[in-house]
């Protein structure tokens, strides 16, 4: 955890990753939010409003009785978004860096192209 | 929901004429039920007078004080689902832990008398031992374990971890954090160690000489201030007109603390060719509580608007 932003999106972000990352598959049970507290050391009702907000977004759901799960097609939502927030979080500031130290768009495709290999 | 503790206009003065101290001032608040709060502050900033106060081992000055809805003072209806455990607290010269323990139920209708075996064990306390012969630690631990093992609808813990070694202290918060998932109460942690303590805190606060500096979500505040670091002149303009919790200098490098900076805010004074570094809870709680003349009035407007209880 860390001290920069509020502890209930790290959660719902680290879940995020579990999903997109394959760890937790479609359909699986999620770990409730007391086990998420105890094992992350937290307050339960952080981790709660974490888990909610994924439920909001309708990547877990609810089973009643039974405990949280990933939702079909989860993942594929999740990649969207990623994919759709790429070009801000990560484009943006590599162009502008770029553009600070006078490198062109054709070089820093070639640059890519070569670290990718 | 009803809160379990509403605080009105609360004073209490020590002393009288020019000697009177204002140990709480003009302190309003309410504590909402199954949740964990932080109560902080500096030594002698008010917090041990506010919990006696809360449980009826000390009497108002002035203002109103409601524990599940009634005035707490000589009242058992109230004590009876109250558990305080005090820094130091007293026993009879001849009492052993086993006997402490055997008083609790006395006390305690809810207390588990398996929890607190459970616990003795997992904490080592040998249960033979007279109190008096307790190591400090020792001690921290029997209280502990009595605040642990009663729970009680509302649990005070003052400073409960004086001499606890960092094995202890790191039992203590996962028990507490295990348990209150499985058995939800409300719980005051009244602490320094803020950094320890932090996460498990869903509300914090922070008093200062008698008064709520800050009553706010744990999480609302973590992230709600940043120190912006970089050249003098670049922190000064950039600053100005924002509100500043606090500032040091060095040279012609300066470190603003800025509350309540929003995404905007964070491009723009990265824009201006400045560094942005998380400020901690306990940070921010030094910082609010370093009065030098710093707003102390306007952070209190600042950071006890996003309250939701």
């Amino acid at each position: 955890m860390d001290d920069s932003r509020p502890i209930f999106l790290q959660i719902a972000e680290q879940l995020e990753d579990d999903i997109v990352e394959g760890r937790l598959p479609e359909e699986t049970q999620v770990p409730s939010t007391n086990e998420l507290a105890a094992f992350l050391r937290i307050n339960p009702a952080t981790a709660g409003k974490g888990v909610g907000l994924l439920v909001d977004q309708g990547i877990l759901y609810k089973k009643r009785g039974i405990g949280m799960f990933v939702a079909e097609g989860a993942r594929a939502r999740l990649v969207a978004q990623r994919r759709d927030r790429f070009r801000e979080q990560y484009l943006a500031p590599l162009i502008a860096e770029a553009h600070k130290l006078g490198i062109t768009p054709a070089q820093l495709a070639s640059m890519i192209e070569e670290a990718a290999r | 929901m009803t809160p379990v503790i509403r605080v009105a206009g609360l004073d209490k003065n020590y002393g009288t004429g020019a000697n009177v101290v204002h140990a709480v001032a003009d302190a309003s608040f309410s504590l909402a039920e199954n949740r964990i709060y932080g109560l902080l502050g500096r030594n002698g900033a008010g917090k041990t007078t506010l919990m006696q106060l809360l449980t009826g081992q000390e009497f108002a000055t002035r203002g109103t004080i409601e524990v599940f809805g009634e005035n707490p003072v000589e009242n058992a209806r109230v004590l009876e689902k109250v558990c305080f455990i005090k820094e130091s607290q007293r026993y009879p010269d001849d009492f052993r832990v086993k006997h402490v323990l055997a008083s609790a139920p006395w006390f305690f209708a809810n207390w588990d008398h398996d929890f607190a075996d459970e616990l003795i064990e997992r904490f080592r306390l040998p249960v033979t031992r007279r109190v008096k012969k307790l190591s400090r630690g020792q001690l921290s631990a029997l209280g502990v374990i009595v605040g642990l093992a009663s729970r009680a609808p509302l649990t005070f813990f003052d400073e409960p971890y004086l001499g606890l070694d960092a094995v202890a202290r790191q039992l203590f918060y996962d028990v507490l954090l295990a348990d209150f998932a499985e058995h939800p109460r409300t719980v005051v942690l009244s602490t320094h160690l803020i950094d320890e303590v932090s996460n498990l805190l869903e509300h914090v606060i922070v008093i200062d000489e008698g008064r709520i500096l800050i009553d706010a979500d744990a999480d609302e505040l973590r992230g709600s201030a940043v120190d912006v670091v970089g050249a003098r002149t670049a922190v000064e303009s950039f600053t100005a007109g924002r509100e500043v919790l606090h500032r040091s200098a060095l040279g012609g490098l300066a470190t603003a603390t800025v509350a309540g900076l929003d995404d905007t805010g964070r491009a723009a004074a990265r824009e201006a060719g400045l560094e942005l570094a998380p400020v901690s809870l306990q940070q921010l709680v030094v910082r609010t509580t370093t009065l030098d003349g710093s707003p102390a009035e306007s952070t209190n407007a600042d950071l006890t608007n996003g309250e939701s209880a």
